[in-house]
């Protein structure tokens, strides 16, 4: 199986992943080798097996519900890009 | 002093033979003298320094534990509060972590001293250090050849005796491999069996922090340290941790090792196979039976891996946006300009690679096809290791299919690099421990043996890793140049 170039922009634009427009062709390669390779998947029957998540199996834990987190917000925003009043500034969203 | 293993360090600690202020300094020196191999890319001089007089009052006062005083350093993928932590990017060049990772933690708590953070793949993407943003790190024993990765920095910290032991984390083999490479001894315990907690994450279900170390004695005193419950990580397994270094002594009379005849196929350099074979004779000598078996569904680790580990990590790294950490790009026309430049402008090439795979085996359409796909064969692959060690206590084999590549040799070719891996997998995708000791040489270049042993078997690998450097002296090899 192999992926073109549109293909590549396209699975970009869904990771909100920026890539050079030089660089889009040999990803295209690279990503078709990956695909090759995981062909070699369908040699093995799987029916029946159940998909394996996590390999202890483990359900989720459980904790009583009280507070246990400080609040760090100035720590956490001092190595922010930019923050002002105690918010996270991005590009205006809404005109 | 700087050849000396944990026990000796804490002796000579207690005797007065030196304090931690000289043995830090020491390592520091070292670490200058040898900077040109790029195995560090943080170098916490004046904390590592505060952090040995902290330790020298501990042991003046007599509530010193068995690590305080020993310097060690961190894969620069463990958070370390106030320090940089990059996890070899771009994207967190400006990040100085607000927490410790609890690995971290428990270091600081036993009285270990931190001489910096060490050089790795970037977010633990590769297979030789290539991909780093800080630059490859060369291998000791050839500067013109990998030191193997993603943990390539600790490997060649350790080899080079830059520290006295350090950690690393293992996705796909990211401990065994550097350290069969470098020829020190490497430990990745079960999943589960060490705190995620402030680890950064590659691939969830897979990731796993443990010891890098020239010898199974200091990876046991290490992981006693690393180990146990931590309720701040979701998927930290709640079970006792036994004395590691009490059950080093065991004999191996009676060792059942199984050899899959997966392992010692087509694509293993003779050499290699050469140099395990005679391993795996001093193991006949010391008690043990070995028995040949077969594992089938080995062949099918990697295409499983190379779906599981780039969906979870698209799916991880979906966090680095450049809104409230890490690197943002400059003037962003709009909020989508702002996440795509700085992720495309943050990334290196085999990131954004595994990102893209991901997010495509994520995507609608594919998700049955690939993941599930994948999912249910990592179920299959686990089931023949827990057959296969019902059968024997342990598997050995090959780490690495050659010793260490050239500089350069692979980067431009990523499925070959992803096939260097064969070896290391599919243990993480069962989960079960493994560890590459140090077996020999092959053309002058270390050869590891790995060791994988059943769910929380890391006190059995251990003992086996430590009987065998009981009669070897592999382990105890220096590169030339760093004596």
């Amino acid at each position: 199986m192999s992926l073109t170039a549109d293909d590549v922009k396209k699975i970009a634009h869904l990771a909100r992943l920026g890539i050079e427009e030089q660089d889009v062709v040999s990803y295209a390669k690279d990503l078709s080798g990956m695909l090759d390779l995981m062909t070699r998947m369908s040699d093995l029957d799987t029916d029946g097996v159940e998909p394996m998540a996590h390999p202890m199996d483990q359900v989720q834990r459980l904790r009583a519900d009280v507070v246990t987190e400080q609040d760090n917000r100035e720590k956490f925003q001092a190595i922010a890009p930019q923050v002002e009043a105690g918010l996270y500034l991005v590009p205006k969203v809404i005109e | 002093m700087h050849n000396k293993t944990i026990a000796e360090l804490a002796k000579g600690l207690r005797s007065g033979e030196f304090s931690s202020v000289e043995l830090t300094t020491a390592f520091l020196d070292r670490i200058k003298q040898h900077s040109s191999l790029n195995s560090y890319i943080t170098v916490t001089e004046d904390l590592a320094l505060q952090e040995a007089e902290a330790a020298d009052l501990r042991l003046a006062k007599g509530d010193a534990e068995l690590l305080t005083g020993i310097p060690i350093a961190q894969k620069d993928i463990f958070c370390t509060e106030g320090v940089k932590t990059t996890c070899g990017s771009k994207i967190l060049d400006n990040f100085i972590a607000p927490y410790n990772a609890t690995v971290v933690n428990k270091f600081n708590n036993a009285g270990a001293v931190m001489l910096g953070k060490l050089n790795m793949d970037e977010f633990a993407m590769g297979s030789s250090n290539e991909t780093s943003y800080y630059g490859a790190v060369k291998n000791p024993w050839d500067i013109n050849t990998v030191p193997g990765g993603s943990s390539g920095g600790t490997a060649v910290a350790v080899a080079a005796r830059l520290t006295v032991c350090a950690t690393g984390t293992d996705t796909g083999g990211s401990i065994r491999q550097p350290a069969a490479l470098c020829g020190i001894t490497g430990l990745k315990p079960t999943y589960g069996r060490v705190s995620r907690y402030g680890m950064i994450a590659y691939a969830s279900s897979l990731d796993q922090g443990g010891p890098m170390t020239r010898s199974a004695e200091d990876a046991a005193i290490m992981l006693q340290t690393m180990a146990g419950f931590d309720e701040k990580d979701s998927t930290s397994v709640d079970l006792p941790v036994p004395d590691y270094r009490a059950g080093l002594s065991k004999k191996l009379e009676g060792l059942t090792i199984g050899l899959p005849k997966e392992f010692f196929g087509e694509g293993l350099n003779s050499d290699v196979a050469a140099t395990l074979e005679a391993a795996i004779n001093e193991y006949r000598k010391l008690g043990a039976k070995v028995t040949e078996i077969s594992m089938p569904t080995l062949k099918l680790a990697i295409p499983a891996y190379y779906v599981i580990a780039p969906a979870e990590c698209s799916a991880n790294l979906s966090r680095f946006d450049g809104v409230r950490f890490g690197y943002r790009c400059e003037n962003p026309a709009d909020l989508a300009d702002l996440y795509t430049r700085s992720r495309g402008e943050g990334f290196g090439k085999e990131v954004k690679r595994r990102i893209l795979m991901g997010t495509y085996a994520l995507s609608a359409g594919y998700y049955d096809a690939y993941y599930i796909k994948a999912q249910k064969i990592r179920r299959l692959i686990s089931e023949d290791f827990k057959r296969a060690l019902s059968e024997v206590d342990v598997i050995m084999g090959p780490v690495t299919p050659s010793t260490a590549f050239g500089i350069g040799e692979k980067i431009g070719n990523p499925i070959e690099m992803y096939l260097s891996d064969i070896y290391t997998i599919a243990i993480n995708l069962a989960g079960v421990p493994a560890m590459s000791v140090p077996a020999g040489f092959a053309g002058g270049m270390p050869v590891g043996l790995q060791i994988i042993g059943n769910y929380f078997a890391e006190d059995r690998l251990l003992n086996i890793a430590h009987q065998y450097q009981q009669v070897t002296d592999w382990h105890q090899q220096m590169p030339k140049g760093f004596e």
